[in-house]
């Protein structure tokens, strides 16, 4: 589903990601995890399209088609999907207008027609359920005013809604109380699938008491420096990222 | 068209020789209240003229050269129009209203506004003037500068029409009254309108002027309307401007308030060539509130310079301001806000506000709040931004699959929208909002139909 071969991406010159490999199958649960500062969260926006940075070298195939020079909306309508560290409030853009907008735009790539209000409605209120999200929320602005677990909620449910093929999930439980998080990773486990995958970026193991990842890398200078399987995680909770930092500080 | 002058400057003929030369036309079309005013207007127009960019309140707008060109002047009522409620009749099912037209200036004829409730009167300007002179008299000039500004004083010199509004005592008009100006003309035009909102004590009306050019030639309007409010009276005034970019429309709003009194005025304008609205509101009696909102949407070259005055005369009244523009291409605009708090209006709360987006780096603003305060207790605050599209915002959107395009489109609206929902009618606002998102698709209509009601009109291609 998602190949990516030897990446590289600066910004200002500056190298964030050195050489980065990674295959996803369809039905897997990755997690990268790493310390601060290691680049998770730039793979997450290259991978989304974000013209801030610069891919100097490698490849990135998505269901086979090199999307490195596809613009965000053109991945997004493949079935990409990025749910945001920090989700951007945009006064003034109803919920619903975004989210039929949104859904309408990727029917119509696909040759499909537009959804109907009532079917929307439909759509809407049955994957509302499945994140516990507050119906107030939907009839506001997109994420104004909305708490920092709303806001995460929030892109769970536009992920429910947008039913991606690959979703990566950077930092999504960061700021989340044990109740938030229960109620997040609820969702994201729903939405598994045999046929869809997800990415989890996290700095923490905590997330994966929830979601059982079937791969965990740890990301670090921006190089997947380690690889295995959720036990991974488990060391990496228990001794910190130190070790990883001393044993791979020099290359 | 009978009685129309030509070739203004074709003739090199100055407005001042232009007025002389048909004065006796004018006044004897008129009646004396309004002629009475015509002396010292022209007196105040030679030594004033059209201003320049040297006129410090007209610093962002040289009118000069858009006044002067060749245009016939509408002196008479055009007679061949003859159908006008075929070319644009209304479609009350979208918005129930009592409607009224004016053509180049001049109130139809077969204008019918149906439906009014008891002692409420609508009607021309003109025919006021030889009915109830000392109605008129009352309030004609009472607000308008026309002795110190050179337009203004242009408008008295030649105004012959328009609309009044009069409703009475303790009368609420449910439904909005909408006046439609219509321009239609086989040459270039020029008219002076000049129009009359009374509101007395306790009463309430909603009035929606609605600006339309339905002919591709040149037009230069110079319109004025006063207005009074009286105690505890509420009146919501909107203008809402589509006009196509040959068009040079200065409108001056001139509104005294009293005791208790709400007035808030919208002028939204979607399309024009160069737009100048002046807006003045007199907080005259305490307690009075006034709010003045405004949505400019440009681009090409077009250029809107918005000049607000809010007069607190006296202690304890509140007024809130609030104008928001969107400038693509090489589109240009202004905004003043001037606030006067004079020395006995103590406890007087005045808020302002003006936000612009540039889409392009050849847009420009010139924003200037003008705060005068005189007064030590009072509590006045003002704010000015000019931006550019929120590049976070846009990539959140493209990144659920909604192209540049359209996520443009979503966020310019969203940030209109601030100024549309402070329209409290529901129909309009909902009519405003389609016709917004319609502006930024680039699907507005600029002549053909009415936008309000979605009517045909003339079929001539314009601009």
């Amino acid at each position: 589903m998602l190949s990516i071969k030897n990446l590289h991406v600066k910004i200002d010159d500056k190298e964030i990601l050195r050489g980065i490999d990674l295959k996803v199958k369809p039905g897997e649960v990755h997690a990268i995890m790493g310390p601060n500062g290691s680049g998770k969260s730039t793979l997450a926006s290259v991978l989304a399209g974000n013209e801030m940075f610069e891919v100097s070298e490698g490849e990135v195939l998505f269901n086979g088609h090199d999307i490195l020079d596809m613009a965000p909306e053109d991945r997004a309508r493949e079935g990409l999907f990025l749910s945001f560290q920090y989700p951007v409030e945009i006064p003034g853009v109803s919920m619903v207008n975004f989210l039929r907008t949104s859904l309408n735009e990727i029917r119509k790539y696909r040759a499909q027609e537009p959804i109907s209000a009532s079917d929307f409605l439909k759509l809407m209120r049955e994957k509302m359920s499945l994140v516990d999200m507050d119906s107030n929320l939907t009839n506001r602005s997109v994420n104004e005013g909305f708490s920092g677990g709303e806001k995460k909620k929030n892109e769970i449910f536009q992920m429910a809604m947008l039913e991606p093929k690959l979703a990566i999930l950077d930092e999504t439980d960061s700021g989340l109380d044990i109740d938030a998080l229960r109620t997040v990773a609820y969702g994201v486990n729903k939405l598994k699938r045999p046929d869809n995958a997800t990415i989890l970026i996290t700095h923490y193991q905590r997330l994966l008491e929830y979601i059982i990842p079937d791969y965990v890398h740890v990301l670090y200078h921006g190089r997947i420096v380690k690889t295995g399987g959720k036990e991974l995680a488990h060391e990496l909770e228990a001794k910190g990222y130190d070790w990883i930092k001393k044993e791979f500080e020099d290359r | 068209m009978d009685n129309v002058i030509k070739n203004i400057i074709g003739r090199d003929v100055t407005l001042d020789g232009l007025f002389e030369e048909n004065r006796s036309l004018i006044e004897g079309n008129s009646s004396s209240v309004m002629n009475a005013l015509r002396s010292d207007a022209f007196e105040a127009f030679r030594r004033l003229g059209i201003p320049s960019n040297k006129v410090e309140d007209y610093k962002y707008t040289n009118l000069q050269p858009l006044f002067s060109g060749d245009y016939s002047l509408s002196l008479t009522p055009d007679t061949l129009v003859e159908n006008v409620e075929d070319i644009f009749s209304c479609d009350v099912d979208t918005l129930d209203s009592i409607t009224i037209f004016i053509v180049n200036g001049w109130y139809y004829a077969r204008n019918k506004p149906d439906g009014l409730p008891d002692g409420v009167r609508i009607g021309s300007l003109a025919q006021l003037a030889k009915e109830d002179p000392s109605f008129l008299e009352k309030y004609y000039g009472k607000n308008a500068p026309y002795l110190s500004d050179g337009i203004v004083a242009m408008n008295t010199m030649f105004a012959s029409d328009g609309f009044y509004i009069h409703i009475p005592r303790g009368v609420t008009v449910e439904k909005p009254i909408q006046i439609v100006n219509i321009l239609m003309s086989e040459e270039p035009l020029m008219t002076n309108q000049r129009n009359l909102i009374v509101l007395e004590e306790n009463s309430e009306a909603r009035v929606m002027v609605c600006d339309h050019t339905l002919t591709s030639d040149k037009f230069v309007i110079n319109n004025v309307t006063e207005g009074f409010v009286d105690r505890n009276a509420r009146l919501d005034f909107y203008n809402l401007q589509n006009q196509h970019n040959a068009t040079t429309q200065v409108a001056g709003f001139y509104i005294e308030q009293k005791e208790d009194s709400h007035v808030k005025t919208n002028n939204l304008t979607l399309h024009t060539g160069v737009g100048r609205n002046n807006i003045t509101l007199k907080l005259a009696g305490t307690h009075a509130e006034g709010h003045t909102y405004g949505l400019y949407l440009l681009d090409k070259n077009q250029h809107v310079d918005n000049f607000s005055f809010i007069d607190h005369a006296v202690p304890d009244c509140f007024s809130d301001e609030l104008f928001k523009g969107v400038l693509d291409d090489h589109a240009t605009g202004a905004f003043t806000g001037k606030i006067m708090v004079r020395p006995d209006a103590q406890k007087t709360n005045a808020y302002q506000s003006n936000n612009n987006l540039l889409l392009t780096k050849d847009a420009k603003i010139n924003t200037k709040p003008q705060l005068e305060i005189y007064a030590d207790d009072v509590k006045c605050s003002h704010g000015a931004t000019v931006g550019q599209l929120d590049e976070e915002a846009m990539f959140y959107l493209r990144t659920r699959g909604i192209n540049r395009e359209e996520a443009t489109i979503l966020l310019m609206y969203a940030f209109a929208y601030e100024v549309i929902e402070k329209i409290q009618v529901e129909p309009l606002r909902e009519q405003i909002r389609t016709l917004v998102e319609k502006r930024f698709r680039g699907e507005l209509d600029k002549c053909h139909s009415c936008v309000v009601c979605g009517q045909k009109g003339t079929g001539v291609s314009c601009m």
